[in-house]
């Protein structure tokens, strides 16, 4: 099994500065614009040749503004690359699902409790063991929400709305969601029946592969007055839950890449791979599939809520206490893979565009309307999953993002080695073995599910998170450990 | 995953984040029926699983490569929404049909039990990335698939 080969990137890329580096517009032909890679000479080392191959095709898309982006994480996806980010020209450009990907609004959420690491560590294991049995995770396995057919429909059209409304939560978590826990142009009436079939039983589930749930504590602050504003101080213990639209997504996904491969022909779209299937953003077809994505992006921010209320009671049953004596409240949740109609400064010009973040996070300046009331004068809170055993960051959003990428920052640590390539290297019990040692309880199906996530398959998170710190496109508030990860 | 190359039917091909295949068959119809086996065996060993449970399957594309998705994305939504883990494919044909390609066949397999049942990733969707179908000089049939997990 030969690895792609990382090539000189020297030889592609063109230098804009210690963090920036542009794939010219002549590379490729086709491309309407260049394409831009945030990596730090380090990260450039490990980027494979597919995945520039990748960033220059979706700068051949119509109506791609500035630049097609790859954010430090980036590794080769389908179609667009995992850590990608563009936007398109509302007018003139495309709405894609390949620029989205099958897991619609797999995102982060991070939820802060008054508990500090001393009181929790002692009890991780059985914490972790309770979370692990009360949270549905893993290939098959079933949630415990019997969502009606109505009710599902619900979910799809308000997302946590639906699940605070219905008795999962308290009004505050939507105010401290990306777009208030829904998007509102969601229509259901655009989801197929398969999606519903696939999403009706996963309703409430954390699924496999890199979701998980994490007990973790705020190791360091980097900036204590951002950290103030979010509720965040040294020793805190926090909890936060990775995961998305499961089989409803990758569902709506499919369905709509058919269509739209149908699209692409029908208004002459040149595509230099298939997975890229798009239509005009305004077209029947694509706002079509954007309302699809955003009812599939809303089942995610329902699901992430009603898992918030799985964790939250069982820390209650675990800590014999309230859980507003425990002070659970949601930081913040932000979506990773979703397309999204944003305005935009280009060219000193307010412009509509489609934003496309396939495993990419926004990341909005102090300001910014859509930022909550409470976060406005420090921005966005930015949240970063490391892998298992490797720390997790928040940031905070800054106007230079806007400047520079569309308001977007890193979703993660991005993986370096296959999953197949980790299980013949890596041995789960023995992983298991070491971040206990490390003061960390896993707690998975089985340990072939550890030994895939194992934290050498992926990039440093500090190495990826620093990249986006010194471009300033989100700053460092405080790292995070983690205590416990409970996975499928 | 299960062997590198099993019994000349499937390989498993690198990539970083998803599972890659190629699928060999001396027909097309076998060469859809190893992707399948590939495929399943992305999430669990499907050797010596039982196939007791059989699902009739039609499918309708306007391309082969198309059909090809179909086909596999059909045995995952079987897989989640039945929970039945296949391990057992008879394609009898595939057709060239006036407006594209048609599939008929079956597959078999047995219930998910979570409890004896360990799985490695899910395959969350079968993409079109470097998706192909082919013929090679000895006239034998390969394809190849990219699937997300």
């Amino acid at each position: 099994m030969a690895q792609d080969s990382t090539i000189d990137a020297a030889s592609i890329l063109t230098k804009v500065n210690d963090y920036t580096w542009d794939i010219p517009i002549t590379y490729k032909s086709g491309m309407r614009v260049p394409g831009r890679v945030f990596v730090s000479r380090k990260l450039l080392e490990g980027l494979e040749h597919e995945t520039l191959e990748q960033i220059s095709n979706v700068a051949t898309l119509p109506g791609i503004q500035k630049y097609a982006m790859a954010m430090p994480d980036a590794h080769s996806g389908y179609g667009f690359p995992i850590g990608g980010v563009a936007a398109f020209d509302r007018d003139a450009g495309i709405i894609s699902p390949g620029g989205v990907g099958y897991d619609i609004n797999c995102g982060v959420r991070i939820i802060k409790t008054n508990l500090t690491v001393d009181e929790v560590r002692s009890g991780m294991k059985e914490l972790i063991e309770l979370l692990f049995h009360e949270i549905p995770s893993g290939v098959g396995s079933k949630s415990k929400l019997r969502a009606s057919d109505s009710e599902l429909t619900d979910a799809f059209l308000h997302g946590a709305k639906w699940a605070v409304d219905s008795g999962y939560g308290v009004k505050e978590d939507l105010e401290h969601c990306e777009e208030n826990g829904y998007m509102k142009i969601a229509d259901p009436s655009k989801i197929g029946e398969k999606a519903r079939k696939r999403g009706k039983p996963q309703f409430g589930t954390l699924g496999s592969g890199n979701h998980f749930l994490e007990v973790q504590y705020v190791d360091e602050v980097f900036d204590p007055e951002v950290a103030k504003v979010f509720g965040l101080e040294k020793g805190q213990v926090t909890i936060m839950i990775h995961c998305g639209s499961r089989g409803a997504g990758h569902q709506i996904c499919d369905d709509y890449l058919k269509i739209l491969d149908k699209a692409t022909r029908k208004y002459g779209i040149d595509l230099p791979d298939r997975q890229l299937a798009c239509a005009p953003a305004e077209s029947p077809e694509g706002q079509n599939y954007y309302k699809a994505m955003a009812a599939g992006a809303n089942y995610a921010w329902a699901n992430r809520q009603v898992i918030t209320y799985w964790v939250r009671e069982a820390f209650s049953r675990f800590f014999k206490s309230d859980v507003d004596d425990l002070g659970m409240e949601l930081i913040y949740d932000v979506a990773h893979n979703v397309a999204k109609l944003e305005e935009h400064t280009i060219d000193g010009a307010k412009k509509m565009v489609y934003v496309h973040r396939k495993g990419a996070t926004r990341a909005f300046p102090p300001g910014h309307s859509d930022v909550p009331s409470v976060f406005r004068n420090v921005g966005q809170p930015v949240l970063i999953p490391g892998s298992m055993g490797t720390p997790s960051f928040v940031l905070h959003g800054t106007e230079k993002a806007m400047e520079l990428t569309f308001g977007s920052a890193c979703h993660g640590s991005g993986r370096v080695s296959s999953r197949a390539a980790a299980k013949k290297e890596f041995h789960g019990e023995t992983i298991q073995k070491e971040l206990a040692a490390r003061g960390i309880s896993v707690r998975a199906t089985h340990p072939s599910i550890i030994a895939e996530e194992a934290p050498g398959v992926y990039k440093p998170s500090e190495d990826v998170v620093d990249v986006v710190h010194q471009l300033g496109i989100a700053r460092k508030v405080v790292r995070l450990m983690p205590l416990g990860v409970a996975k499928g | 995953m299960a062997a590198k190359i099993s019994e000349g039917k499937y390989e498993y091909l690198y990539h970083i984040a998803d599972a890659k295949f190629k699928a060999y068959g001396s027909t097309l119809e076998e060469a859809f029926e190893n992707a399948a086996i590939a495929m399943f065996n992305v999430m669990i060993n499907t050797s010596g699983l039982p196939a007791s449970e059989p699902r009739d399957i039609k499918i309708r594309s306007p391309d082969i490569k198309m059909l090809l998705v179909e086909w596999l994305s059909e045995l995952l939504y079987l897989f989640e929404v039945d929970g039945i883990i296949f391990s057992e494919f008879k394609i009898d044909l595939i057709e060239k049909t006036g407006d594209g390609f048609s599939l008929k066949g079956k597959a078999s397999g047995e219930p998910v039990d979570p409890v004896r049942h360990n799985f490695d990733t899910q395959v969350k969707a079968v993409t079109f990335h470097d998706l192909q179908v082919e013929q090679d000089k000895n006239r034998r049939f390969w394809v190849q698939v990219v699937v997300d997990t």
